[in-house]
């Protein structure tokens, strides 16, 4: 195991965490450990949490703390090596052939392959950042062609051989908990599990991602989705709810609307479910009301 | 990094995960000395950079989260309050339990198996595991049978076919090299069909005592027959019980499972359970696109509503969604309960559960059903 203590000039997750909230982001302290680890350890990091708890964020101010590339690979079910790792160009390799006539050529040249997302991480591993969104929607298949990849990084291409990275490049994958994940690939990250944060926490996150905020309106806000959040919703608010309703109540009230009423008529950007719509319907006065006092 | 014995410092971090494994969590090698590393790495100046290590490198699930703290507090810092007691007020809400990968040892057989309730449980049920002769026949055939009866949908991974919308492109340049560059016939992809998703719900409590058994030997069969499902049981509590019963023995699997579920032959709060079911998204998600069998005779004991509520969301989710009864065995059998007429409409089949061929039956044909 390569370790070094000190990454882009990160030496400790205090420093890892001031430098997340000039990217505008705030990560506890938890966070800030796990992703110093990982970058440290050369390890990947897994992050796992309810949908709208800033996993990609994360990984969005990350790439933007080490000031390199974010390369993004969405899975879905069904995704494979065509898509994740490399394709050939095979309209331009068939023109080839065609043009050489005769004369032999190689088709397996550089300019006939397609990187995928994978496949870019591991050819420019010090610039780039890759991020796995999502990993449960994708199926087993894709989880085992992840475990070789994850374990030695490398890539093998048939009729290229084995291309493996000069040093490990930095890999976040995210994970939404719609179904477990295989122990094997938890073992080889560094976990982190996000949780909702606290109360005071989200509302220095609402005030630092949205600037035009008030501080009552944001402590408001959150009140609302903690007890939004104790409801048994098919889609609980995230944070990124949390931020928008603040944002949007805002706007509402810069309009004329009176506070409650602005919180109500924007409930549309945090409860996002009909059925749930339905479910709370008979307390929603209550629920804002309440938070709003 | 290789020394040729362990340090004095790290012994009490190696001890940790060794005690972390003796009460059933995963820890690999590599992940122990992710964590010595990390250690070495953090300083450490304080014992909160050792958890929040511990945390990172050694990944414990969030639902386990409290047993790791209470395991790393006894551990470092000498506590003893281990495994919290659980008061009369936790009873009141309704409680979901789930079986853990790293929890998941085979209950042992009843010879070695000393004293103690889980040791009775797995020995009465062991006792009870001779179901009747023509019985082990039914679930040997349908376990036979299974894999090509089950609902199917198309999945999105696309495989070499004979005719299909897509062309398999790299096939075609295989074939060209081979012909000097020239293409005589398109290789083509389809996708492929995959299995769709089954989430059994069996009800435990004790109207359905007799038929708990059999129902849980069913539910063996279908976990070692079919791909992806879902096995939850339902009582006072949810417990989820997939992990359990995927062991190869029934007898094994089904003592596992019986130590996990804690409210046998209990009352019914069928709706609250599936209230429960619905707010865990991971579990909800299951649901969705899903075959869903529910063996419930549908007492509830509980608020009417909650269940007819419970029951049409699920419907929303569900591909088909089968209510199965041991009470309509009888052909005259009409649902009564204020409950069952108001979720009779949410359902696409209200099934006979009366006997585990009955069972077989209904699951072989449910691809035909849907269809027709």
């Amino acid at each position: 195991m390569v370790v070094r203590a000190k990454v882009a000039g990160i030496d400790s997750p205090e420093a890892l965490a001031q430098a997340l909230i000039s990217a505008f982001y705030l990560a506890d302290d938890g966070l800030a450990t796990a992703a110093y680890l990982a970058l440290a350890l050369g390890k990947p990091l897994l992050l796992e949490g309810a949908p709208g708890v800033g996993k990609t964020e994360a990984a969005k101010a990350i790439s933007g703390v080490l000031g390199r590339r974010l390369i993004r690979l969405q899975c879905y079910e069904g995704i494979d090596a065509a898509a994740a790792l490399y394709e050939w160009n095979y309209p331009r390799q068939m023109l080839a052939i065609r043009q050489a006539g005769d004369k032999p050529i190689d088709i397996y040249r550089d300019e006939f392959l397609i990187e995928r997302p994978m496949l870019q991480a591991l050819r420019s591993p010090n610039n780039a950042v890759l991020l796995l969104d999502e990993i449960d929607r994708s199926d087993h298949e894709f989880e085992a062609l992840l475990l070789e990849f994850l374990s030695d990084f490398s890539i093998s291409i048939p009729e290229r051989g084995t291309l493996s990275a000069g040093e490990r490049p930095v890999v976040i994958l995210t994970s939404n908990r719609t179904r477990e994940l295989h122990d094997a690939l938890r073992r080889r990250c560094v976990y982190h599990f996000i949780a909702y944060p606290a109360p005071e926490r989200e509302a220095q996150i609402i005030m630092l991602r949205a600037s035009s905020v008030a501080e009552e309106t944001a402590r408001a806000v959150v009140a609302a989705v903690g007890r939004l959040r104790r409801e048994a919703l098919s889609k609980p608010p995230g944070i990124a709810e949390a931020v928008d309703w603040a944002e949007a109540a805002t706007v509402l009230a810069k309009g004329g609307a009176s506070w409650p009423d602005a919180f109500k008529r924007s409930i549309g950007v945090a409860i996002k479910d009909e059925e749930d719509n339905a479910h709370l319907a008979p307390r929603l006065d209550a629920i804002i009301t309440g938070a709003a006092a | 990094m290789m020394r040729p014995a362990l340090p004095a410092a790290a012994v009490p971090f190696v001890a940790f995960a060794s005690l972390l494994r003796g009460n059933g969590f995963v820890v690999a090698p590599e992940q122990t000395t992710a964590f010595l590393a990390a250690i070495t790495l953090l300083g450490p100046r304080s014992l909160e950079h050792i958890r929040r290590a511990a945390h990172a490198t050694l990944a414990p699930p969030p639902e386990r989260r409290e047993a790791f703290e209470a395991l790393f507090d006894a551990h470092f810092l000498g506590a003893v309050e281990l495994g919290r007691e659980t008061t009369e007020a936790d009873l009141d809400d309704m409680r979901v339990q789930e079986d853990r990968p790293g929890g998941l040892e085979p209950a042992a057989s009843d010879a070695i198996n000393e004293a103690g309730q889980a040791a009775t449980a797995a020995e009465a049920l062991s006792w009870r595991r001779f179901g009747p002769a023509d019985e082990i026949d039914t679930l040997r055939r349908l376990q036979r049978a299974l894999p090509e009866r089950l609902p199917q949908r198309r999945g999105y991974r696309r495989i070499a076919a004979r005719r299909g919308p897509g062309l398999d492109l790299r096939r075609a340049m295989r074939e060209a090299i081979r012909n000097d560059g020239e293409i005589f016939w398109l290789p083509r992809l389809n996708r492929r069909p995959r299995q769709r998703p089954i989430l059994l719900i069996i009800d435990v409590s004790g109207s359905m005592k007799v038929r708990t058994d059999a129902h849980l030997r069913f539910a063996h069969t279908l976990v070692r027959a079919a791909d992806r499902i879902e096995v939850f049981t339902i009582g006072t509590r949810l417990t989820r019980v997939t992990r359990a019963l995927q062991l190869r023995s029934q007898e094994q699997a089904l003592a596992t499972a019986s130590g996990l579920v804690s409210d046998w032959d209990g009352g019914t709060r069928l709706g609250d359970a599936l209230q429960a079911f619905l707010a865990v998204p991971r579990f909800a998600g299951t649901a969705r696109g899903a075959v869903v069998l529910i063996l419930s005779d549908g007492l509830e004991r509980g608020d009417p509503k909650a269940m007819t509520d419970a029951v049409k969301r699920l419907a929303a989710r569900a591909w088909h969604l089968s209510w199965m009864t041991p009470l309509a065995a009888d052909p005259a059998y009409r649902p009564e309960t204020a409950a069952l007429k108001a979720i009779l409409p949410h359902l696409d089949a209200l099934a006979d559960a009366g006997s585990t061929e009955r069972l077989c039956h209904h699951v072989l044909n449910l691809a035909q059903v849907r269809a027709a």
